[in-house]
């Protein structure tokens, strides 16, 4: 009798007949079952995302029945004493309730600001992988951009519900929202009007917040997510450089019942950290802070991680503002609130065909790359980490002040300084190291390993013994890919005609990004070829630009093998 | 399928005859125990399967039974412990009242720790069973050119140029654009319909509530203030607006800051915006000067002020202003000072406006001129 020789109880087997009788599903789950997911830790950091989603749609479920999201006012008599006949919104007194007067209330609410917390760090996480490892390439742009779509849905739904409790320090942070808004040219001060039905604060924000933080962007992240998951399921996952990994097969287990455990274990992990967070840390203790008043405020008042930026912007920027045309242009306000975001956004949205464009590289990748192999996108990456960073920190430049008791001012300036010199360094000292790391692993690949043991030669002489590198680690290594080398500006063919691709602002442009892209430490000693060894990379349906001069290239790259 | 047992055929209470030419009816999904596993595995639409394999030692191995054993043990008592974590959240549930700040804070501890002790072990027994009773298997997919192949790419555009032409959509011009014309106003209308979210803004951010002879209150026992009730140099309070003390709408705009000098200190310019006179030392009454509260970068309200410096601190980004000089901005990302209210007593003595701000306080916006 073998393993699979068992009875399934009826109450299963019947319903699977039944249910495939009418949907065809037996021929799909069959796929699904044995869908293969690669086994990497770093494909779980997306899963903790999605997880947190779920948990946050099932917190808010739960959160939503006790809330009123509504501005008018009433005199609170509730169990918490301090703010006993105070008055206050409607959504500040249920939230009270929500926090002292249901069983569960106060654990479930934190639990959802938590995993808010969580699902933005998640996502964030998850995107700097996809990035670092080039898994936005061909064919999965559009996941990518799914990916910044989530975020700065995220960025909003983040907003709106930790200002739902109409608390001093969440409305503070809607009152910087609303005179942001104001600042837009032209539309502006229609726009917060329209908003907030009329003069801040008003009594419609609320209502209207809960909507768009309740139905609308959730709705749009579900949509999202759906779309992202399916592409993902249909494109099939990427995979990490090793032995027996392919651009043509994916390797893993398979999703019943190996995935499904591990992804199942994974939400109780997740769900059971995030309890653990809302049990012992404290997390926006709202009565703490009081009712929202528009004269009053906290010092150190800081938003939830993610708006960071966006509070460093404000901050850090010297004041600028100019009259044109007799109307007031307020660049204090407006470069911060929109230029830092569109650097890194809309620069990350560019990137795959920014890429594409520099390398002339269209062909498809499934399997990852080291970011150390791919030293200009490293970079890049370790470049926009600092420029964000640095702003960032600086949304906390008072409570920096305070703790290492430096004058802010000076903080402030530094940040100024950082946010400018920050990434430059970044850059140069991220791409250094990559290089670096491709020397060690020629190295490896050529010498092998420092073995760690010592010999004494017959002369007397001390060596110690490389050993060559496994298999898999050979795998690994040679699994590097360098971009070809495009003709650089006033590349002539034999013939002394200039390359087409080379001529005008933009072939040298390309020229000189490309030339970045092809900087690369050759794995053999010869500095030809990158190491395809007949190790299974077939590449077809590439449609590689074929716009290199023969012989102008230095590095060949391997393009014989890209093409089809 | 053939080598399928024959069972109960499909569902339902009696098999139906099988007509001559039909074909029979199929067993039930998982409803045979004899289900050849390689019958199953063949592959669907080119779903390559790969191999499988179990690693390490043979199963019948005992280190092998032992470790699965163990294994087995402690899956089971991580599941059990979810058990009895998940009582007692409900024990606590049931258990614990709340309606105080302590037994809240007790409650949320029970519930909290309950819960994530029963969420966690159900994933660490999860997790150590399919790490180590579970087979390990390793499998290979083939992924399949995404783009499609030319003969449906082919198929594709000739339906598409053959629907196309049915459709007479490039032949007649005519209904083309009118159908675009007939469907505009309509992507517009979602515009349209949100029109009335709120009235327009037009000169409102402009004007607070201030008013000739209109009292300063202060804020909190909302009483009006004599310059001799405020006496001490160096202190700074907030002011409200007589009648609209808890006007959130009108406070956001008319909310006043008060600070005190000693006599000397306060030099405030006579400045002009055009012709619109907006700081002098005339509005100021012994000393005293009423500021807007409201930050001209963003409107937080400039809370913090420093008295041996005279700067007025805004916490949020900080924007530094000079209190001495007419609330000049020394630091930050403000761009205006801080408006000056036009400030005078009235026949009782109490401090009262003598006319709303001259310039628009608050964040600044693009009819600001």
């Amino acid at each position: 009798m073998s393993d699979t020789d068992f009875d399934v109880p009826k109450a299963l087997s019947g319903t699977a007949s039944w249910v495939d009788d009418r949907f065809h599903t037996a021929r799909g789950f069959r796929v699904l079952m044995r869908k293969v997911f690669p086994d990497h830790w770093s494909f779980l950091l997306g899963e903790i995302a999605l997880w947190s989603f779920v948990i946050l749609l099932l917190t808010g479920t739960f959160l939503s029945l006790f809330f009123t999201p509504s501005m008018s006012e009433v005199t609170y008599h509730g169990s918490y004493m301090k703010l006993n006949g105070i008055r206050m919104s409607e959504a500040y007194a249920s939230t009270l309730r929500i926090s002292f007067d249901v069983r569960g209330g106060l654990l479930i609410r934190q639990i959802h600001h938590w995993a808010a917390d969580l699902f933005m760090a998640a996502l964030v996480i998850h995107m700097l992988r996809v990035f670092f490892t080039g898994a936005y390439r061909k064919p999965r742009e559009v996941n990518w951009l799914i990916g910044i779509g989530l975020f700065s849905l995220g960025l909003l739904e983040g907003l709106f519900g930790y200002s739902l409790p109409d608390d001093q320090l969440s409305g503070a942070g809607l009152r910087i929202f609303e005179g942001v808004l104001q600042g837009i040219p032209i539309v502006g001060t229609y726009l917060a009007y329209f908003l907030f039905g009329g003069p801040f604060p008003g009594h419609d924000i609320v209502p209207r917040m809960y909507i768009i933080h309740v139905l609308l962007i959730p709705g749009i992240l579900l949509a999202l997510i759906t779309a992202h998951l399916f592409f993902m399921f249909h494109q099939k996952h990427t995979q990490m450089p090793g032995k027996g990994n392919t651009e043509r097969n994916v390797n893993g287990q398979p999703f019943y019942p190996y995935f499904m455990a591990k992804g199942g274990a994974w939400f109780f992990f997740i769900f059971g950290t995030l309890t653990l967070l809302a049990t012992f840390a404290t997390i926006n203790p709202i009565w703490l802070y009081g009712p929202y008043s528009p004269v009053a405020i906290s010092s150190a008042s800081q938003p939830d991680w993610y708006m960071g930026i966006l509070e460093g912007s404000l901050r850090i920027m010297p004041a600028w503002e100019i009259n044109f045309l007799g109307h007031t242009l307020s660049l204090s306000v407006l470069i911060p609130f929109a230029l830092p975001l569109t650097i890194v956004l809309g620069g990350a949205a560019l990137w795959p065909f920014f890429e594409q464009w520099a390398t002339g590289d269209k062909s498809w990748h499934n399997i990852n790359d080291r970011p150390r192999n791919a030293p200009v996108r490293t970079a890049v990456g370790m470049a926009a980490i600092t420029f964000y960073g640095v702003l960032w920190a600086e949304g906390a430049n008072d409570v920096i002040a305070d703790k290492l008791q430096v004058p802010l001012y000076t903080i402030t300036w530094a940040a100024r300084v950082l946010v400018i010199l920050g990434p430059i360094l970044a850059y140069v000292i991220t791409k250094r190291i990559c290089l670096g790391l491709q020397r060690k692993d020629r190295e490896e690949l050529l010498h092998g390993y420092e073995s760690g043991v010592i010999r004494q030669l017959p002369d007397g002489e001390f060596i110690e013994v490389h050993k060559p590198v496994n298999e898999e680690k050979r795998a690994v290594l040679e699994a590097k890919k360098v971009p070809a080398m495009l003709p650089g500006p006033g590349t002539e063919d034999p013939n002394g005609v200039p390359a087409p691709a080379s001529r005008g602002m933009l072939g040298k442009a390309r020229a000189f990004a490309n030339r970045a892209f092809a900087e690369t430490i050759p794995i053999e000693a010869d500095g030809h070829g990158n190491g395809h060894h007949g190790n299974g990379h077939e590449v077809t349906g590439g449609e590689h630009e074929a716009v290199g001069a023969p012989g102008s290239a230095a590095l060949p790259a391997g393009k014989g093998d890209e093409e089809s | 399928m053939s080598d399928m047992e024959e069972t109960e055929g499909t569902e339902g209470p009696v098999a139906p005859h099988r007509v001559i030419g039909t074909p029979p009816p199929s067993p039930r999904l998982l409803g045979s125990t004899a289900v050849a596993e390689e019958d199953g595995e063949a592959p669907v639409a080119g779903e390559a399967t790969g191999e499988e394999h179990i690693e390490g030692l043979p199963p019948d191995d005992p280190r092998v039974i032992e470790h699965t054993k163990r294994a087995e043990r402690i899956v089971a008592a991580c599941f059990t412990l979810a058990f009895l974590a998940g009582c007692g959240f409900v024990a606590a549930y049931v258990g614990l009242g709340v309606h105080s700040v302590d037994k809240v804070l007790r409650s949320n501890l029970w519930l909290g720790l309950t819960l994530s002790l029963a969420l966690l072990s159900l994933g660490l027994g999860a997790l150590i069973w399919v790490r180590h009773l579970m087979p390990d298997v390793e499998t290979t997919e083939e992924r399949h050119d995404l783009r499609s192949d030319d003969k449906d790419r082919q198929a594709f555009d000739q339906y598409f140029r053959q629907g196309t032409a049915n459709s007479q959509f490039v032949k007649r011009p005519l209904v083309r654009r009118t159908l675009m014309l007939g469907t505009l106003p309509l992507l517009a209308a979602p515009i349209v319909l949100l029109r009335d979210l709120g009235p327009q803004p037009g000169t409102s951010l402009r004007h607070t509530v201030w008013s000739p002879g209109r009292r300063l209150l202060v804020q909190g026992t909302n009483q009006p203030i004599t310059p001799a009730q405020f006496s001490a140099p160096g202190s700074m309070i907030t002011i409200v607006p007589e009648g609209y003390e808890d006007d959130q709408d009108a406070l956001t705009k008319a909310a006043v800051i008060l600070i005190k000098f000693r006599p000397g200190e306060l030099h405030i310019p006579t400045r002009y915006a055009g012709s619109t006179l907006i700081g002098t030392m005339n509005w100021t009454v012994d000393n005293i000067v009423a500021y807007s509260k409201i930050c001209t970068h963003v409107g937080c309200p400039v809370a913090l002020y420093e008295q041996t410096t005279h700067h007025i601190l805004c916490p949020c980004h900080q924007s530094t202003f000079e209190a001495t000089t007419g609330a000049t901005v020394i630091f930050g990302p403000a761009p205006h000072p801080l408006p000056q209210l036009p400030m005078t007593t009235n026949s009782e003595g109490f401090l009262v406006a003598r006319s709303d701000f001259t310039q628009p306080v608050g964040p600044s916006f693009w009819e600001r001129g």
